[in-house]
Protein backbone atom coordinates (compact mmCIF):
# COMPACT_ATOMS: atom_id res chain seq x y z
CA UNK A 1 0.00 0.00 0.00
CA UNK A 2 2.95 2.44 -0.99
CA UNK A 3 1.53 3.74 -4.02
CA UNK A 4 0.64 7.28 -4.05
CA UNK A 5 -2.63 7.95 -2.56
CA UNK A 6 -5.62 7.80 -4.99
CA UNK A 7 -7.30 11.21 -2.97
CA UNK A 8 -5.40 13.20 -0.78
CA UNK A 9 -6.10 16.10 0.98
CA UNK A 10 -4.04 18.94 2.54
CA UNK A 11 -5.42 21.80 5.08
CA UNK A 12 -8.55 21.76 3.44
CA UNK A 13 -11.03 24.34 5.11
CA UNK A 14 -14.58 25.03 4.39
CA UNK A 15 -17.23 27.74 5.20
CA UNK A 16 -20.79 27.90 4.74
CA UNK A 17 -21.19 32.00 5.60
CA UNK A 18 -19.66 32.43 9.16
CA UNK A 19 -19.48 28.54 9.67
CA UNK A 20 -16.91 26.95 9.54
CA UNK A 21 -17.24 23.50 8.07
CA UNK A 22 -14.20 21.64 7.34
CA UNK A 23 -10.90 22.97 9.21
CA UNK A 24 -7.61 22.22 8.47
CA UNK A 25 -8.26 18.45 7.26
CA UNK A 26 -5.65 16.02 6.12
CA UNK A 27 -6.72 13.15 4.40
CA UNK A 28 -5.09 10.06 2.43
CA UNK A 29 -6.74 7.31 1.30
CA UNK A 30 -4.49 4.65 -0.51
CA UNK A 31 -5.58 2.60 -3.52
CA UNK A 32 -7.55 -0.26 -2.57
CA UNK A 33 -8.38 0.79 0.72
CA UNK A 34 -11.61 1.79 2.74
CA UNK A 35 -12.14 4.77 4.51
CA UNK A 36 -14.75 5.44 7.07
CA UNK A 37 -15.54 9.15 8.04
CA UNK A 38 -17.60 9.03 11.27
CA UNK A 39 -19.08 11.78 13.99
CA UNK A 40 -22.02 13.37 15.09
CA UNK A 41 -24.47 15.12 12.31
CA UNK A 42 -23.47 18.14 10.94
CA UNK A 43 -19.61 17.51 11.91
CA UNK A 44 -18.31 17.82 8.01
CA UNK A 45 -18.58 14.17 6.78
CA UNK A 46 -20.78 15.03 4.00
CA UNK A 47 -19.31 18.39 3.10
CA UNK A 48 -15.51 16.38 2.82
CA UNK A 49 -17.46 14.10 0.72
CA UNK A 50 -18.64 16.72 -1.18
CA UNK A 51 -15.68 18.89 -1.36
CA UNK A 52 -14.01 15.66 -3.00
CA UNK A 53 -16.33 15.34 -5.74
CA UNK A 54 -15.78 18.92 -6.34
CA UNK A 55 -19.52 19.46 -5.73
CA UNK A 56 -18.39 22.52 -3.23
CA UNK A 57 -15.75 24.53 -3.71
CA UNK A 58 -13.08 24.40 -1.11
CA UNK A 59 -12.02 27.89 0.63
CA UNK A 60 -8.19 26.78 1.05
CA UNK A 61 -6.21 23.51 0.86
CA UNK A 62 -5.77 21.34 -1.67
CA UNK A 63 -6.96 18.20 -3.15
CA UNK A 64 -5.36 15.55 -4.91
CA UNK A 65 -6.66 12.40 -6.96
CA UNK A 66 -4.18 10.33 -8.38
CA UNK A 67 -1.67 13.16 -8.06
CA UNK A 68 -3.63 15.67 -10.41
CA UNK A 69 -4.49 18.98 -8.06
CA UNK A 70 -8.36 18.97 -8.55
CA UNK A 71 -8.56 22.03 -6.64
CA UNK A 72 -6.68 23.75 -8.97
CA UNK A 73 -8.73 26.21 -10.91
CA UNK A 74 -7.34 25.29 -14.03
CA UNK A 75 -8.61 21.45 -13.85
CA UNK A 76 -11.46 20.18 -15.67
CA UNK A 77 -13.99 19.65 -13.08
CA UNK A 78 -15.94 17.25 -15.75
CA UNK A 79 -12.58 15.32 -16.14
CA UNK A 80 -12.37 14.90 -12.40
CA UNK A 81 -16.10 13.89 -11.71
CA UNK A 82 -15.92 11.34 -14.19
CA UNK A 83 -13.45 9.42 -12.37
CA UNK A 84 -15.27 9.64 -8.94
CA UNK A 85 -18.44 7.90 -8.29
CA UNK A 86 -21.12 9.04 -5.79
CA UNK A 87 -24.00 7.41 -4.03
CA UNK A 88 -26.20 9.76 -1.99
CA UNK A 89 -28.03 9.37 0.95
CA UNK A 90 -31.46 9.94 -0.93
CA UNK A 91 -30.10 7.97 -3.87
CA UNK A 92 -30.75 10.65 -6.39
CA UNK A 93 -32.16 8.83 -8.69
CA UNK A 94 -33.52 10.18 -12.03
CA UNK A 95 -37.25 9.68 -11.53
CA UNK A 96 -38.45 9.97 -14.60
CA UNK A 97 -35.87 6.75 -16.11
CA UNK A 98 -36.36 3.37 -16.13
CA UNK A 99 -33.32 1.82 -13.96
CA UNK A 100 -31.25 0.31 -17.01
CA UNK A 101 -31.71 4.45 -18.12
CA UNK A 102 -30.14 5.86 -15.05
CA UNK A 103 -27.30 3.44 -15.23
CA UNK A 104 -26.80 3.93 -18.59
CA UNK A 105 -26.94 7.26 -18.85
CA UNK A 106 -23.27 8.59 -17.77
CA UNK A 107 -22.01 5.63 -19.87
CA UNK A 108 -23.16 6.59 -23.39
CA UNK A 109 -23.67 10.09 -22.46
CA UNK A 110 -20.12 10.94 -20.76
CA UNK A 111 -17.99 8.34 -21.92
CA UNK A 112 -19.40 7.33 -25.26
CA UNK A 113 -19.81 3.78 -24.50
CA UNK A 114 -22.21 1.95 -27.45
CA UNK A 115 -26.28 1.78 -25.88
CA UNK A 116 -25.57 -2.10 -26.44
CA UNK A 117 -22.41 -2.43 -24.68
CA UNK A 118 -23.62 0.09 -21.63
CA UNK A 119 -27.11 -1.91 -21.40
CA UNK A 120 -24.80 -5.26 -21.01
CA UNK A 121 -22.84 -3.82 -18.08
CA UNK A 122 -25.77 -2.41 -17.21
CA UNK A 123 -27.51 -6.00 -16.71
CA UNK A 124 -24.50 -7.63 -15.23
CA UNK A 125 -23.71 -5.53 -12.32
CA UNK A 126 -27.68 -5.57 -11.82
CA UNK A 127 -28.03 -9.08 -11.61
CA UNK A 128 -24.23 -9.02 -9.42
CA UNK A 129 -26.53 -7.06 -6.95
CA UNK A 130 -29.63 -8.91 -7.30
CA UNK A 131 -31.82 -6.63 -9.31
CA UNK A 132 -31.55 -8.68 -12.31
CA UNK A 133 -35.52 -8.28 -13.07
CA UNK A 134 -35.77 -4.80 -12.05
CA UNK A 135 -34.13 -2.98 -15.28
CA UNK A 136 -37.30 -1.74 -16.32
CA UNK A 137 -38.84 -0.17 -13.64
CA UNK A 138 -39.14 3.14 -12.37
CA UNK A 139 -37.06 3.92 -9.61
CA UNK A 140 -40.24 4.88 -6.89
CA UNK A 141 -41.29 1.22 -7.88
CA UNK A 142 -38.52 0.22 -5.68
CA UNK A 143 -37.79 -0.52 -2.24
CA UNK A 144 -35.40 1.56 -0.50
CA UNK A 145 -32.87 -0.76 -0.46
CA UNK A 146 -33.65 -1.53 -4.13
CA UNK A 147 -33.04 2.16 -5.00
CA UNK A 148 -30.05 2.46 -3.30
CA UNK A 149 -28.69 -0.58 -5.05
CA UNK A 150 -29.39 0.57 -8.37
CA UNK A 151 -27.25 3.98 -7.05
CA UNK A 152 -24.49 2.13 -6.52
CA UNK A 153 -25.32 0.24 -10.02
CA UNK A 154 -25.10 3.54 -11.48
CA UNK A 155 -22.18 4.84 -9.91
CA UNK A 156 -20.05 1.48 -10.44
CA UNK A 157 -21.26 1.61 -14.13
CA UNK A 158 -18.55 4.18 -14.98
CA UNK A 159 -15.72 2.39 -13.61
CA UNK A 160 -14.80 4.98 -11.10
CA UNK A 161 -11.42 5.13 -9.59
CA UNK A 162 -13.07 6.03 -6.30
CA UNK A 163 -16.51 5.51 -4.56
CA UNK A 164 -17.68 8.65 -2.10
CA UNK A 165 -20.67 7.03 -0.31
CA UNK A 166 -22.66 8.94 2.01
CA UNK A 167 -24.45 7.79 4.57
CA UNK A 168 -25.97 5.80 2.31
CA UNK A 169 -27.94 3.57 4.75
CA UNK A 170 -28.93 6.69 6.59
CA UNK A 171 -32.61 6.91 4.97
CA UNK A 172 -33.18 3.10 4.97
CA UNK A 173 -35.55 1.05 7.30
CA UNK A 174 -33.25 -1.22 9.59
CA UNK A 175 -34.02 -4.27 7.85
CA UNK A 176 -33.23 -2.87 4.61
CA UNK A 177 -29.46 -1.80 5.13
CA UNK A 178 -28.11 -5.02 5.34
CA UNK A 179 -28.61 -5.69 1.95
CA UNK A 180 -26.87 -2.76 1.16
CA UNK A 181 -24.12 -2.86 3.35
CA UNK A 182 -23.10 -6.56 1.71
CA UNK A 183 -22.91 -4.91 -1.53
CA UNK A 184 -20.26 -2.48 0.20
CA UNK A 185 -18.35 -5.28 1.69
CA UNK A 186 -18.39 -7.31 -1.74
CA UNK A 187 -16.67 -4.50 -3.62
CA UNK A 188 -14.15 -3.68 -0.72
CA UNK A 189 -13.23 -7.57 -1.42
CA UNK A 190 -12.89 -6.45 -5.26
CA UNK A 191 -10.49 -3.86 -4.58
CA UNK A 192 -12.46 -1.00 -4.75
CA UNK A 193 -11.36 2.51 -2.94
CA UNK A 194 -13.81 3.73 -1.04
CA UNK A 195 -14.27 6.85 1.40
CA UNK A 196 -18.18 6.53 3.17
CA UNK A 197 -19.66 8.75 5.87
CA UNK A 198 -21.60 6.62 8.16
CA UNK A 199 -23.35 5.70 11.28
CA UNK A 200 -23.09 2.52 11.13
CA UNK A 201 -20.51 1.70 13.45
CA UNK A 202 -20.57 -1.89 13.04
CA UNK A 203 -20.32 -1.69 9.87
CA UNK A 204 -17.27 0.97 9.92
CA UNK A 205 -14.98 -1.20 12.42
CA UNK A 206 -15.49 -4.76 10.13
CA UNK A 207 -14.92 -3.02 6.52
CA UNK A 208 -12.61 0.14 7.28
CA UNK A 209 -9.08 -0.08 6.85
CA UNK A 210 -8.64 3.87 8.61
CA UNK A 211 -11.31 5.73 10.32
CA UNK A 212 -11.64 9.30 11.05
CA UNK A 213 -13.25 10.74 13.73
CA UNK A 214 -14.61 14.29 12.70
CA UNK A 215 -15.96 16.63 15.41
CA UNK A 216 -17.10 20.18 14.34
CA UNK A 217 -15.13 19.76 11.17
CA UNK A 218 -11.93 18.70 12.16
CA UNK A 219 -10.42 15.14 12.18
CA UNK A 220 -9.54 14.91 16.04
CA UNK A 221 -8.25 11.05 15.39
CA UNK A 222 -7.93 8.89 13.10
CA UNK A 223 -6.42 5.18 12.95
CA UNK A 224 -7.28 1.80 12.28
CA UNK A 225 -10.39 0.74 12.93
CA UNK A 226 -8.87 -1.44 16.02
CA UNK A 227 -7.37 1.85 17.31
CA UNK A 228 -10.55 3.94 17.25
CA UNK A 229 -13.08 1.72 18.48
CA UNK A 230 -10.81 -0.31 21.11
CA UNK A 231 -8.64 2.34 22.59
CA UNK A 232 -9.56 5.95 21.24
CA UNK A 233 -7.10 8.46 22.82
CA UNK A 234 -8.80 11.62 22.76
CA UNK A 235 -12.10 12.21 25.50
CA UNK A 236 -14.36 13.57 22.66
CA UNK A 237 -14.00 9.81 20.37
CA UNK A 238 -14.65 8.34 23.68
CA UNK A 239 -17.52 10.62 24.84
CA UNK A 240 -19.42 9.91 21.90
CA UNK A 241 -18.05 6.54 21.08
CA UNK A 242 -19.67 5.53 24.51
CA UNK A 243 -22.92 7.83 23.42
CA UNK A 244 -23.15 5.15 20.56
CA UNK A 245 -23.09 2.18 22.58
CA UNK A 246 -25.35 3.47 24.51
CA UNK A 247 -28.03 3.78 22.04
CA UNK A 248 -27.25 0.35 21.17
CA UNK A 249 -25.71 1.20 17.98
CA UNK A 250 -22.45 -0.71 18.39
CA UNK B 1 -55.52 4.78 -9.22
CA UNK B 2 -57.44 1.17 -9.96
CA UNK B 3 -54.56 -0.03 -12.19
CA UNK B 4 -52.09 0.85 -9.51
CA UNK B 5 -53.90 -1.18 -7.01
CA UNK B 6 -54.12 -4.37 -9.19
CA UNK B 7 -50.10 -3.74 -9.87
CA UNK B 8 -49.32 -4.28 -6.39
CA UNK B 9 -52.15 -6.64 -5.59
CA UNK B 10 -49.66 -8.96 -8.67
CA UNK B 11 -46.42 -8.02 -7.30
CA UNK B 12 -47.07 -9.00 -4.01
CA UNK B 13 -46.93 -12.89 -5.29
CA UNK B 14 -44.26 -13.10 -6.83
CA UNK B 15 -41.43 -11.47 -5.09
CA UNK B 16 -39.80 -9.34 -2.36
CA UNK B 17 -41.28 -6.29 -4.41
CA UNK B 18 -42.55 -3.23 -3.42
CA UNK B 19 -45.63 -1.88 -1.77
CA UNK B 20 -47.39 -5.26 -1.73
CA UNK B 21 -51.33 -4.42 -1.31
CA UNK B 22 -53.47 -6.74 0.77
CA UNK B 23 -56.77 -5.86 -1.23
CA UNK B 24 -59.01 -7.96 -2.28
CA UNK B 25 -59.38 -11.53 -3.15
CA UNK B 26 -56.56 -13.76 -5.18
CA UNK B 27 -55.35 -17.46 -5.26
CA UNK B 28 -55.12 -17.67 -1.70
CA UNK B 29 -59.02 -18.70 -0.85
CA UNK B 30 -59.95 -15.74 0.48
CA UNK B 31 -63.84 -15.30 1.07
CA UNK B 32 -64.91 -11.64 1.77
CA UNK B 33 -66.60 -12.02 5.25
CA UNK B 34 -70.03 -10.74 6.36
CA UNK B 35 -68.43 -7.52 7.75
CA UNK B 36 -67.19 -6.35 4.25
CA UNK B 37 -69.74 -7.21 2.26
CA UNK B 38 -72.06 -4.94 4.77
CA UNK B 39 -69.97 -2.22 4.47
CA UNK B 40 -69.51 -2.20 0.95
CA UNK B 41 -73.57 -2.57 0.63
CA UNK B 42 -73.79 0.93 3.15
CA UNK B 43 -71.09 2.60 0.82
CA UNK B 44 -73.21 1.88 -2.47
CA UNK B 45 -76.23 2.96 -0.84
CA UNK B 46 -74.68 5.74 0.48
CA UNK B 47 -73.29 6.72 -2.92
CA UNK B 48 -76.22 6.20 -4.88
CA UNK B 49 -78.19 8.50 -2.55
CA UNK B 50 -75.17 10.72 -3.25
CA UNK B 51 -76.26 11.11 -7.28
CA UNK B 52 -79.80 11.57 -6.51
CA UNK B 53 -79.15 14.42 -3.87
CA UNK B 54 -76.64 16.07 -6.78
CA UNK B 55 -79.23 15.51 -9.57
CA UNK B 56 -82.27 17.04 -8.06
CA UNK B 57 -79.65 19.80 -6.42
CA UNK B 58 -78.70 20.95 -10.86
CA UNK B 59 -82.26 20.64 -11.35
CA UNK B 60 -83.56 23.13 -8.85
CA UNK B 61 -80.42 25.31 -9.96
CA UNK B 62 -81.10 25.09 -13.65
CA UNK B 63 -84.80 25.85 -13.12
CA UNK B 64 -84.08 28.96 -10.97
CA UNK B 65 -81.65 30.52 -13.08
CA UNK B 66 -83.87 29.51 -16.33
CA UNK B 67 -86.79 31.30 -14.52
CA UNK B 68 -84.52 34.37 -13.42
CA UNK B 69 -83.93 35.60 -16.83
CA UNK B 70 -87.09 34.38 -18.66
CA UNK B 71 -88.58 36.56 -16.19
CA UNK B 72 -86.65 39.88 -16.41
CA UNK B 73 -87.88 42.77 -17.90
CA UNK B 74 -85.57 42.82 -20.81
CA UNK B 75 -85.87 39.09 -21.58
CA UNK B 76 -88.13 39.31 -24.93
CA UNK B 77 -85.75 41.88 -25.96
CA UNK B 78 -81.96 40.35 -25.59
CA UNK B 79 -83.75 37.06 -26.95
CA UNK B 80 -84.34 39.04 -30.00
CA UNK B 81 -80.69 40.90 -30.16
CA UNK B 82 -78.97 37.80 -29.00
CA UNK B 83 -80.68 34.57 -29.63
CA UNK B 84 -82.11 35.29 -33.06
CA UNK B 85 -81.93 31.89 -34.91
CA UNK B 86 -82.09 33.48 -38.45
CA UNK B 87 -79.06 35.15 -37.49
CA UNK B 88 -77.11 32.57 -36.19
CA UNK B 89 -78.15 30.11 -39.23
CA UNK B 90 -76.80 32.94 -41.42
CA UNK B 91 -73.22 33.37 -39.25
CA UNK B 92 -72.68 29.83 -38.46
CA UNK B 93 -70.89 29.49 -41.34
CA UNK B 94 -68.98 32.72 -41.85
CA UNK B 95 -67.60 31.99 -38.33
CA UNK B 96 -66.50 28.31 -39.17
CA UNK B 97 -64.71 29.60 -42.21
CA UNK B 98 -62.80 32.35 -39.84
CA UNK B 99 -62.55 29.50 -37.07
CA UNK B 100 -60.34 27.97 -39.87
CA UNK B 101 -57.55 31.06 -39.23
CA UNK B 102 -57.62 30.97 -35.47
CA UNK B 103 -57.01 27.18 -35.60
CA UNK B 104 -54.06 27.86 -37.72
CA UNK B 105 -53.15 30.66 -35.66
CA UNK B 106 -53.27 28.79 -32.70
CA UNK B 107 -51.06 25.36 -34.79
CA UNK B 108 -48.42 27.93 -36.14
CA UNK B 109 -47.95 30.67 -33.05
CA UNK B 110 -48.26 27.21 -30.44
CA UNK B 111 -45.28 25.99 -31.71
CA UNK B 112 -43.35 29.19 -31.96
CA UNK B 113 -44.32 30.09 -28.44
CA UNK B 114 -43.09 26.68 -27.20
CA UNK B 115 -39.62 26.98 -28.51
CA UNK B 116 -39.27 30.62 -27.77
CA UNK B 117 -39.82 30.39 -24.61
CA UNK B 118 -38.14 27.18 -24.01
CA UNK B 119 -34.81 29.40 -25.15
CA UNK B 120 -35.32 32.01 -22.67
CA UNK B 121 -36.46 29.56 -20.06
CA UNK B 122 -32.73 28.55 -20.86
CA UNK B 123 -30.83 31.25 -21.33
CA UNK B 124 -32.15 32.57 -17.81
CA UNK B 125 -30.82 29.41 -16.24
CA UNK B 126 -27.38 29.52 -18.25
CA UNK B 127 -24.36 30.39 -15.94
CA UNK B 128 -21.12 32.05 -16.40
CA UNK B 129 -19.89 35.29 -17.31
CA UNK B 130 -20.15 34.93 -20.99
CA UNK B 131 -24.14 34.34 -20.92
CA UNK B 132 -24.33 37.75 -18.38
CA UNK B 133 -25.97 39.87 -21.42
CA UNK B 134 -28.59 36.81 -22.62
CA UNK B 135 -29.44 36.56 -19.46
CA UNK B 136 -30.46 40.07 -18.86
CA UNK B 137 -31.89 40.19 -22.18
CA UNK B 138 -34.02 37.46 -21.41
CA UNK B 139 -34.96 38.63 -17.94
CA UNK B 140 -35.86 41.81 -19.83
CA UNK B 141 -38.02 40.36 -22.43
CA UNK B 142 -40.30 38.40 -20.12
CA UNK B 143 -40.73 41.44 -17.43
CA UNK B 144 -41.80 43.86 -20.54
CA UNK B 145 -43.46 40.95 -22.38
CA UNK B 146 -45.68 39.83 -19.26
CA UNK B 147 -46.48 43.55 -18.49
CA UNK B 148 -47.57 44.77 -21.57
CA UNK B 149 -51.66 44.36 -22.21
CA UNK B 150 -51.73 42.02 -25.25
CA UNK B 151 -54.14 44.23 -27.31
CA UNK B 152 -51.29 47.13 -26.90
CA UNK B 153 -48.29 44.72 -28.08
CA UNK B 154 -50.94 43.95 -30.74
CA UNK B 155 -52.15 47.49 -32.00
CA UNK B 156 -48.01 48.52 -31.80
CA UNK B 157 -47.21 45.38 -34.01
CA UNK B 158 -50.35 45.15 -36.39
CA UNK B 159 -50.69 49.13 -36.61
CA UNK B 160 -47.40 49.99 -36.08
CA UNK B 161 -45.11 48.41 -38.09
CA UNK B 162 -46.83 49.16 -41.47
CA UNK B 163 -46.08 52.63 -40.60
CA UNK B 164 -42.92 52.19 -40.60
CA UNK B 165 -42.99 51.38 -44.38
CA UNK B 166 -39.99 49.32 -44.12
CA UNK B 167 -39.00 47.83 -47.36
CA UNK B 168 -39.39 43.93 -47.38
CA UNK B 169 -41.34 43.63 -44.18
CA UNK B 170 -44.81 42.41 -44.30
CA UNK B 171 -48.20 44.39 -43.70
CA UNK B 172 -50.26 41.10 -43.50
CA UNK B 173 -52.23 41.47 -40.28
CA UNK B 174 -52.44 37.66 -39.67
CA UNK B 175 -48.89 37.54 -39.59
CA UNK B 176 -48.36 40.75 -37.76
CA UNK B 177 -50.85 39.58 -35.26
CA UNK B 178 -49.58 36.34 -35.02
CA UNK B 179 -45.73 37.75 -34.21
CA UNK B 180 -47.46 39.84 -31.40
CA UNK B 181 -48.90 37.04 -29.81
CA UNK B 182 -46.00 34.74 -30.11
CA UNK B 183 -43.97 37.63 -28.66
CA UNK B 184 -46.24 37.83 -25.26
CA UNK B 185 -47.42 34.39 -24.64
CA UNK B 186 -43.25 33.08 -25.39
CA UNK B 187 -42.58 35.32 -21.94
CA UNK B 188 -46.06 33.89 -20.35
CA UNK B 189 -44.42 30.03 -21.27
CA UNK B 190 -40.79 30.99 -20.61
CA UNK B 191 -41.72 31.68 -17.34
CA UNK B 192 -44.04 28.37 -16.88
CA UNK B 193 -40.43 26.80 -18.15
CA UNK B 194 -38.50 28.64 -15.94
CA UNK B 195 -40.59 27.13 -13.03
CA UNK B 196 -40.13 23.96 -14.19
CA UNK B 197 -36.45 23.88 -14.33
CA UNK B 198 -36.48 25.29 -10.36
CA UNK B 199 -39.01 23.15 -9.12
CA UNK B 200 -36.18 20.17 -10.17
CA UNK B 201 -34.46 19.68 -6.73
CA UNK B 202 -30.81 20.59 -6.47
CA UNK B 203 -30.15 17.19 -5.52
CA UNK B 204 -31.01 16.02 -9.18
CA UNK B 205 -28.88 17.90 -10.49
CA UNK B 206 -25.69 17.41 -7.96
CA UNK B 207 -26.10 13.62 -9.06
CA UNK B 208 -26.14 14.39 -12.34
CA UNK B 209 -22.73 16.17 -12.54
CA UNK B 210 -21.22 13.39 -9.86
CA UNK B 211 -22.05 11.21 -12.52
CA UNK B 212 -19.72 13.75 -14.56
CA UNK B 213 -22.01 14.74 -17.01
CA UNK B 214 -21.19 18.75 -18.11
CA UNK B 215 -23.72 21.23 -17.16
CA UNK B 216 -25.54 21.00 -20.33
CA UNK B 217 -25.84 17.44 -20.42
CA UNK B 218 -27.19 17.84 -16.60
CA UNK B 219 -29.90 20.02 -18.22
CA UNK B 220 -30.63 18.13 -20.72
CA UNK B 221 -30.57 14.69 -20.17
CA UNK B 222 -31.96 15.17 -16.48
CA UNK B 223 -33.47 18.28 -15.60
CA UNK B 224 -35.46 19.50 -18.55
CA UNK B 225 -37.28 16.47 -19.19
CA UNK B 226 -38.10 16.39 -15.46
CA UNK B 227 -39.54 20.04 -15.76
CA UNK B 228 -41.22 19.87 -19.38
CA UNK B 229 -43.60 16.70 -17.46
CA UNK B 230 -44.33 18.61 -14.71
CA UNK B 231 -44.91 22.08 -16.94
CA UNK B 232 -47.44 20.33 -19.48
CA UNK B 233 -50.55 21.20 -17.20
CA UNK B 234 -49.79 24.87 -17.03
CA UNK B 235 -48.26 24.88 -20.78
CA UNK B 236 -51.81 23.48 -22.17
CA UNK B 237 -53.56 25.92 -19.57
CA UNK B 238 -51.75 28.84 -21.61
CA UNK B 239 -52.57 26.94 -25.31
CA UNK B 240 -56.02 27.30 -24.22
CA UNK B 241 -55.50 30.96 -23.55
CA UNK B 242 -53.52 31.44 -26.72
CA UNK B 243 -56.24 29.67 -28.95
CA UNK B 244 -58.72 31.82 -27.12
CA UNK B 245 -56.55 35.19 -27.94
CA UNK B 246 -55.77 34.47 -31.65
CA UNK B 247 -59.69 36.01 -31.78
CA UNK B 248 -57.82 39.62 -31.27
CA UNK B 249 -55.87 39.31 -34.51
CA UNK B 250 -59.01 40.88 -36.33
CA UNK B 251 -58.02 44.10 -34.80
CA UNK B 252 -55.78 44.60 -37.91
CA UNK B 253 -58.56 43.31 -40.39
CA UNK B 254 -57.82 39.79 -40.54
CA UNK B 255 -61.16 38.00 -40.90
CA UNK B 256 -61.29 35.23 -38.11
CA UNK B 257 -64.48 33.94 -36.60
CA UNK B 258 -64.68 36.85 -34.61
CA UNK B 259 -63.91 39.16 -37.37
CA UNK B 260 -66.71 37.19 -39.43
CA UNK B 261 -69.39 37.97 -36.70
CA UNK B 262 -68.28 41.02 -36.48
CA UNK B 263 -69.14 41.45 -39.75
CA UNK B 264 -72.63 40.47 -39.78
CA UNK B 265 -73.63 42.45 -36.81
CA UNK B 266 -72.32 45.76 -38.41
CA UNK B 267 -74.77 44.77 -41.09
CA UNK B 268 -77.94 43.81 -39.11
CA UNK B 269 -77.17 45.18 -35.60
CA UNK B 270 -78.00 42.11 -34.19
CA UNK B 271 -75.72 40.52 -31.80
CA UNK B 272 -76.37 36.40 -32.14
CA UNK B 273 -73.48 36.18 -34.38
CA UNK B 274 -71.17 36.78 -31.55
CA UNK B 275 -72.73 34.41 -29.42
CA UNK B 276 -72.23 32.07 -32.14
CA UNK B 277 -68.04 32.97 -32.64
CA UNK B 278 -68.56 32.53 -28.19
CA UNK B 279 -70.12 29.13 -28.39
CA UNK B 280 -67.59 27.86 -31.11
CA UNK B 281 -64.30 29.02 -29.44
CA UNK B 282 -65.93 26.88 -26.03
CA UNK B 283 -66.63 24.27 -28.16
CA UNK B 284 -63.10 24.22 -29.67
CA UNK B 285 -61.61 24.37 -26.02
CA UNK B 286 -63.00 21.76 -24.61
CA UNK B 287 -61.71 19.31 -26.04
CA UNK B 288 -58.26 20.65 -25.42
CA UNK B 289 -59.11 21.13 -21.90
CA UNK B 290 -60.26 17.42 -21.88
CA UNK B 291 -56.87 16.91 -23.71
CA UNK B 292 -55.25 18.15 -21.04
CA UNK B 293 -56.76 16.40 -18.51
CA UNK B 294 -56.15 12.60 -20.20
CA UNK B 295 -52.08 13.82 -20.73
CA UNK B 296 -51.85 14.80 -17.28
CA UNK B 297 -53.86 11.45 -15.83
CA UNK B 298 -52.34 9.58 -18.66
CA UNK B 299 -48.37 10.90 -16.90
CA UNK B 300 -49.57 9.77 -13.37
CA UNK B 301 -50.73 6.51 -14.17
CA UNK B 302 -47.41 5.64 -15.90
CA UNK B 303 -45.35 6.66 -13.02
CA UNK B 304 -47.34 5.16 -10.52
CA UNK B 305 -47.62 1.52 -12.75
CA UNK B 306 -43.54 2.00 -13.41
CA UNK B 307 -43.98 0.06 -17.10
CA UNK B 308 -41.96 -0.01 -19.55
CA UNK B 309 -41.53 3.35 -21.84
Amino acid sequence: MSDTPVLRMESVRKTFGETVVLRDVDLEVAPHTVTALIGASGSGKSTLLRCANLLEDIDDGAIWLDDEEITDPRADQDAVRRRIGVVFQAYNLFPHMTVLENITLAPRRVHGVSRTEAEERARELLERLGLAGKAGEYPDRLSGGQQQRVAIVRALAVRPRLLLLDEITAALDPELVGEVLTVVRDLKDEGMTMVLATHEMGFARDVADQVCFLDSGVVLERGTAEELFGDPRQERTRRFLRRIVEAGRL
Amino acid sequence: MRVAKERSGQDGADDDGALTGGDGGGEDGYVPSRRRIDREAYKRARSRRATAIAAVSTLVTGAVLYLIVVNAPGWPRTKETFFDGEYAREALPKVLEGLWLNVRLLLICGAAVLVLGMLIAIARTLRGPVFFPLRVLAAAYTDFFRGLPLIINLMIVVLGVPALRLQGVTVDPVVLGGTALTLTYSAYVAEVFRAGIESVHPSQRAAARSLGLTNRQALRFVVLPQAVRRQVPPLLNDLVSLQKDTGLVSIGGAVDAVRAADIIVGRSLNYTPYIVAGLVFVALTIPMTRFTDWVTARMDRRRAQGGAL
